[in-house]
């Protein structure tokens, strides 16, 4: 690992300056910036040791857990403090009744240790696990180098994305919990030198175009605080349904995340995101479009999820994933559908 | 930089580079080389220990980042000669074969129990599946942890 300075902030302000220096304001993206954010470190220590992260400067924010750690519901919707860890959340008797999809991709992420340490702020900026990104021993990686080229392309790429890929990178986001927030809506609050900011969760990550090292739209320096989650008549039929290698301890080859607001047995609303499969915590809104007003039986579950996947293009190895994410989805709105609430 | 840790409920005074994780301020420099350093990268849970009660890896955290948090380890789970219930079930219950991951295991199966996550063996594997073991031991830590699990609730 390469030398750090090592700095603690008691607070958000002291956070805030320690982490804008003045290099913050020309480095190219959040997550290249020479000093960065430390909570549970379970994405950035790990890199650290593989060399694909460089930070010249540490700044822990753990501290801050008493001023951005809480988690709590009112009628406006969920309320989780970036710095709550991913159990937390998941252990939550309102989140696990209230929102059960967002209690469940918690739950099915990590290993109960991971989840003690990360934190929910931290969870959403978790990086790909693309091999080609995480091993600096490869030379072509558009993430790592910019211009270098893309040796997931032509390479061991099962794993990788099927939706929102470009020419340049074919990376998928490997979270779970972002899809969650991605699928209802929810919005993340943001806290820089400027001030704060509220952002649209489907707007923080990129796709990557030809731009694939600039992940976020999180300025250098810019501190996540927390998120909220719409309340909505649809949050307490939800679920979040994860197909992978293994049955524990595995990122997704494919995931879905799926609310309900049925009436009779017809759709009034659907909330639908997808993981595993794409460059970026994925809503698809055409697949809640292809639902509205209609019955939910397996017809209507199979046209949504052709909806869902219209799109997609397989590179390589991955052309599997189209089809186990169509299944993915259809079981998921079936179990939703199913689900007494 | 100078730190104190609190590991297993004394203090130790240490002066190390930042770079230094939990997991080796333990093992290079205080000598506490019961947590084990499997993979390094936080997969393989031979370095779990627990931090203000909870079970973390040792080898994704910095030692500067648990500073004034008290800190156990597999060293202090025995009290003198008498084995912790846990250490107890896997003697009993032959779970392990090499014991690289043993000591992970243990912290983690305590853990596991405070957690209230020992209930049915299903659950029991669902929250050890964060700590690997090649030997392939998993039903008989599965069988200790059952077994352990009241024994620790009784005290």
């Amino acid at each position: 690992m390469r030398p750090f300075r090592y700095e603690h902030a008691a607070d958000r302000a002291q956070a805030l300056q320690l982490a804008n220096g003045p290099r913050e304001a020309t480095a190219s993206a959040h997550i290249t910036a020479p000093i960065q954010y430390l909570a549970g470190g379970t994405t950035l220590i790990d890199l650290m040791k593989l060399d694909v992260m460089r930070p010249e400067v540490l700044v822990d924010i753990n501290a801050l857990a008493g001023q951005h750690g809480a988690i709590r519901a009112d009628a406006s919707g969920l309320h989780l403090g970036a710095l709550a860890r991913m159990a937390d959340a998941a252990d939550d008797l309102v989140v696990r009744r209230d929102y059960p999809m967002i209690a469940q991709s918690l739950e099915l992420a990590a290993s109960p240790q991971l989840r003690n340490m990360a934190s929910l702020g931290g969870n959403v900026l978790q990086r790909t696990r693309c091999n080609y990104f995480r091993d600096p021993s490869w030379t072509a990686c558009n993430k790592r180098h910019p211009g270098s080229g893309c040796a997931a392309m032509d390479g061991v790429n099962r794993k990788l994305a099927v939706l929102g890929a470009s020419d340049h990178c074919i990376a998928n986001y490997p979270g779970d919990f972002g899809v969650a927030l991605a699928a209802l809506g929810a919005t993340v609050d943001i806290e820089g030198a400027g001030g704060r900011r509220v952002l649209a969760f489907e707007d923080l990550h990129r796709l990557p175009g030809d731009t694939p090292h600039i992940e976020t739209n999180l300025k250098p320096g810019e501190l996540i605080t927390g998120f909220t989650v719409p309340a909505g008549p649809w949050t307490r039929r939800s679920l979040y349904l994860k197909i992978r290698d293994r049955q524990s301890y595995e990122f997704a080859l494919t995931s879905a995340a799926v609310a309900l607001d049925v009436e009779g047995g017809v759709v009034r609303e659907a909330r639908i995101g997808l993981g595993g499969l794409a460059a970026k915590p994925w809503r698809s809104h055409e697949a809640e479009a292809a639902l509205k007003g209609r019955p939910l039986d397996e017809a209507a579950a199979h046209a949504a999820a052709d909806a869902a996947l219209a799109k997609a293009a397989g590179h390589g190895e991955a052309t599997f994933k189209i089809e186990l994410g169509r299944r993915t989805l259809v079981r998921a709105l079936l179990q939703a559908h199913a689900m007494e609430v | 930089m100078e730190l104190t840790l609190n590991i297993n409920g004394r203090d130790h005074r240490l002066s190390l580079d930042p770079r230094t994780t939990l997991l080796d301020a333990l093992r290079d420099h205080l000598g506490l080389t019961g947590s084990k350093k499997g993979c390094d990268q936080g997969q393989c849970g031979a370095c779990t220990v627990h931090v203000d009660g909870r079970r973390i890896l040792a080898c994704l955290t910095l030692a500067a980042a648990v500073q004034g948090r008290p800190v156990a380890t597999v060293e202090g789970l025995a009290h003198g000669d008498k084995l912790h219930p846990m250490q107890a079930a896997f003697v009993e219950h032959d779970a392990f074969q090499c014991g690289y991951c043993t000591p992970g295991q243990l912290m983690s199966a305590v853990a596991c129990v405070h957690e209230g996550h020992a209930h049915d063996r299903a659950a029991i594997r669902e929250h050890m599946s964060g700590n690997l073991c090649r030997c392939g031991a998993y039903p008989k830590i599965v069988d200790a942890i059952e077994d352990a699990a009241p024994k620790m609730e009784r005290g």
